[in-house]
């Protein structure tokens, strides 16, 4: 009994990939500029900005590089994502003193289009449909697609 | 920055990049036209990075945070070029969506450089 790892770099997970590196830069480019202009003026938010834009690097690393370790590191860095989105998201509306300077996930991430909303769901859904599967030795030769 | 050719800028990139992702939906490879479309965004934002080096030379500043709108600037120029790359190497009709995200998100990047430039007052 061995298992097997789908790539997740194929056809249109390619598109996700990429709109993920997209991410990754946008989110470095926010928080490089963040901690360069002005860290004090709001230390939590823009830590926070720093830990997203790492995330989204190990995220799309995570995408792209075969294997099983590396696709349970991008379950664990998607499924942190969205919790970020959906956690800082609500304590930016209810909270708003608690996040004065804006980071990806503020406001469900309404800066960025929504993208850092949708974008982790979607990688899940890709996940899941790429997961390894088990296969018997006997039908490994036939079932692979 | 000059208000027009910010104009332009976003009237070249945000057609090349519904093109690029219409044709590769479509099922194009990428080719010589999307390539070229996005090698034209790139031809943009480097005449942007010239004009943006010399225009506070002339009294034309940026009303916004300078140091923001050169991040801006910077990633934006990045991402074409990573983008035909891209297409070089893996020749499938997902590198052509891949081109045309990459032109919209350099849209929407320079319409935030537009707005750091023109409307905000930091």
């Amino acid at each position: 009994m061995t298992t097997t790892t789908p790539s997740r770099s194929t056809g249109i997970g390619r598109v996700l990939i990429a709109v993920y590196a997209l991410l990754a830069l946008a989110a470095t480019g926010r928080s490089v500029f963040q901690i360069l202009d002005d860290f004090a003026e709001a230390p939590v938010a823009y830590a926070l900005s720093a830990l997203a834009a790492v995330v989204y690097i190990v995220a799309t690393v995570a995408l792209v590089t075969p294997g099983a370790a590396w696709y349970r590191v991008a379950w664990i860095t998607i499924s942190f994502e969205l919790a970020g989105v959906l956690v800082v998201g609500l304590l930016s509306i209810v909270d708003p003193v608690l996040f004065p300077a804006k980071t990806v996930w503020s406001m469900f991430g309404r800066g960025y289009a929504f993208v850092p909303l949708v974008l982790p769901v979607l990688g899940m859904l890709w996940l899941y449909r790429r997961r390894p599967r088990a296969s018997a030795p006997t039908a490994a030769g036939t079932t692979a697609a | 920055m000059i208000e027009w050719f910010a104009w332009a800028q976003l009237a070249v990139a945000i057609p090349a990049g519904l093109l690029c992702i219409g044709l590769g939906l479509f099922g194009r490879r990428p080719a010589d036209l999307t390539m070229g479309a996005t090698a034209l965004v790139e031809v943009l934002l480097v005449v942007q990075l010239v004009v943006a080096l010399l225009a506070p030379a002339f009294g034309n500043t940026a009303s916004g945070s300078g140091l923001e709108f050169w991040v801006y600037l910077v990633t934006a120029a990045v991402i074409p070029p990573l983008a035909i790359v891209w297409g070089l190497v893996d020749r499938t009709r997902w590198s052509t969506v891949v081109l045309g995200v990459a032109n919209l998100a350099v849209a929407v990047m320079v319409y935030r450089m537009y707005q750091i430039w023109f409307v905000q007052v930091a």
